[in-house]
């Protein structure tokens, strides 16, 4: 007797569940051939605020964790991609990339996590410093997390950016919600299930799927968000992500890279890259004269 | 059936107009409630400013009401009431010995009394459970009945603790035992009795169902004797949206009528918080954040 297939249908990850999206409705996820191999929830406006709250609530138990612990999460993250390879290997095929080419991007995307990961307990010593100043103190600046960050991750590459931008916000201690569009959609469910199973907090990261035009206003306007990054928007949500965040003091990011330079290591780890992930403190301390 | 009636209260759509309004009617029914072993004069003073004045700068037009009460252990009650001098919130308190009941009537009788001469506008009492689930009822009354004497004019109260209680059926039981007792022989204005679910010490506390009895049991009072017994939910209600569900409940169970802060309030301390936000977001069509609206 033959078998009914299961055919997947990817949720919304939000706080650490797995719901369908509130308005119920999904998208298609086809192969080259037009064949339907899965869908996808399509995220509403609500569940993008029920994301922030989770991002929200879920901030304190991320931001709060040692740096080493959030680097052992975060590579644990990289050990867990790299079981479910061939998974992302084939999911990244359905969008149209050739087999070497898609498994090329896998392996891309693990080697980044475990770079972000390495950041953790790192980007202190570099982005940190002691300030000199007049008189009997010690002066330290020092780097912190911003808050809940909003990503918008392009179509492609569909891994290798989702985990890029992710996997920044995560390392200096941000709660994320990141929004992939449909095209990489199925991509971002599997990045999901990965992080569900690596002891990433609940709501510590929250993944949407959906049409990311949608959500530019209720993201960029909801004040609890502090940071905006773009990695594909059109300039049209740009605009309009700048506009909404313009009532607070919200920063909005777009990230330069496309298509291959997403593989670009130096530009996509650096510091500096990082640093629009961080909120800088600085502290002053009665010294001995 | 009760639980899926309660439920039903639930999946009524509220948009626009009528939440807004909705919103700004259960801001006006709260009971500001604080109730912890580390509450000080300077908290609670920052309540009090609150619960006058629910919104933080810029304000909305229309303002967002006070709120119905500040609710507070005897203890600070004159610090409540200096602090709330001159507007239109009163000052609650908890007594008898709350939120156990476990001590000597006398004492809890004492506690009473001490709160009233301290300026309380309303005493919160808890009833003794024990005695009412060893099926000595007339205990239960009876220390009603004690409570309201030392009350005089203040509004009284009365916690029932649904949580403790266990079944739909002892609940019910409770509820038509102490507004019985308190209605014997008493010429009661509208609103001066109120029966409130929890002390929110402990959970369950105000479920749908459990809130449900009490308003049926309340209009079943109201059909036979033509007063008014007032309502509070507490404990764990901590979103507007609930605070809508019971709001929509209430209309529907006991009328148009109980839909004033004389006969419905809502016991909660976050619930501010949320109802604040979900204001600002209908107002200004986005979502505001925690550190825009809370100030304790």
């Amino acid at each position: 007797m033959s078998r009914l297939e299961v055919v997947k249908t990817g949720k919304l990850w939000i706080g650490g569940k797995w719901p369908r999206s509130e308005s119920g409705a999904t998208f298609p996820v086809t192969n080259p051939e037009g064949e339907v191999v899965a869908r996808c929830a399509s995220a509403s406006r609500k569940d993008s605020r029920d994301a922030v709250e989770a991002a929200r609530s879920g901030l304190g138990k991320w931001r709060d964790s040692t740096a080493m612990l959030r680097g052992q999460v975060m590579y644990r993250a990289a050990e867990m991609l790299e079981g479910r390879a061939a998974e992302l290997t084939e999911a990244l095929q359905f969008g149209g990339a050739g087999a070497a080419a898609a498994r090329q991007e896998v392996d891309a995307s693990i080697d980044r996590m475990v770079m972000l990961a390495g950041w953790c307990d790192k980007i202190h010593q570099v982005l940190g410093c002691q300030n000199s100043v007049a008189g009997p103190y010690h002066c330290f600046t020092i780097p912190q997390p911003c808050g809940v960050v909003v990503a918008f991750s392009p179509a492609e590459p569909a891994l290798l950016s989702l985990v890029t931008l992710v996997g920044a916000a995560m390392s200096i201690g941000n709660s994320v919600v990141a929004v992939a569009p449909p095209q990489a959609g199925l991509a971002a469910v599997l990045l999901g299930e990965v992080l569900a199973v690596s002891d990433v907090p609940a709501g510590a990261v929250n993944i949407l799927t959906g049409n990311q035009k949608d959500l530019v206003e209720p993201l960029g306007g909801h004040r609890e968000v502090a940071v905006v990054v773009s990695g594909g928007l059109s300039k049209a949500s740009r605009v309009a992500v700048r506009m909404a965040a313009a009532d607070g003091i919200r920063r909005v990011h777009a990230v330069p890279w496309t298509g291959s330079a997403w593989e670009d290591d130096e530009e996509t780890c650096s510091p500096w890259f990082l640093e629009q992930f961080v909120e800088f403190k600085t502290l002053w301390h009665p010294a001995a004269s | 059936m009760l639980a899926r009636r309660a439920a039903s209260f639930t999946k009524r759509s509220i948009k626009a107009d009528s939440k807004r309004s909705g919103l700004r009617l259960a801001v006006s029914m709260l009971d500001l409630t604080t109730l912890e072993g580390a509450d000080s004069p300077e908290l609670v003073r920052a309540l009090c400013r609150r619960a006058i004045a629910p919104c933080p700068v810029p304000p909305l037009n229309p303002p967002i009401p006070s709120v119905a009460a500040v609710c507070i252990y005897p203890r600070l009650v004159p610090i409540v009431r200096e602090a709330l001098a001159g507007s239109s919130v009163r000052v609650a308190s908890v007594a008898t010995g709350f939120p156990s009941g476990q001590a000597p009537l006398a004492m809890r009788l004492q506690d009473t009394q001490a709160a009233i001469e301290a300026g309380a506008d309303e005493i919160d009492m808890v009833i003794s459970r024990g005695a009412f689930l060893a099926g000595r009822c007339d205990e239960v009354a009876d220390e009603v009945r004690a409570v309201q004497d030392v009350c005089g004019d203040a509004h009284l109260k009365i916690i029932l603790e649904t949580g403790e209680l266990e079944t739909p059926d002892n609940i019910r039981r409770c509820a038509d035992l102490v507004i019985e007792a308190a209605s014997r022989d008493r010429d009661l204005g509208d609103g001066q009795v109120f029966v409130k679910t929890s002390t929110g010490k402990m959970s369950p506390a105000a479920t749908m169902p459990s809130v449900l009895l009490l308003l049926e049991s309340v209009r079943d009072h109201f059909n036979a004797t033509g007063v008014r017994i007032g309502v509070k939910p507490a404990g764990g209600i901590r979103k507007a949206k609930a605070a809508l569900h019971l709001l929509v409940m209430v209309r529907e169970t006991v009328g148009q009528d109980w839909l004033t802060p004389s006969l419905f309030r809502i016991g909660a301390s976050s619930l501010l918080d949320d109802l604040v936000r979900q204001l600002l977001w209908t107002s200004r069509g986005h979502y505001a954040a925690m550190h825009d609206v809370a100030v304790t």
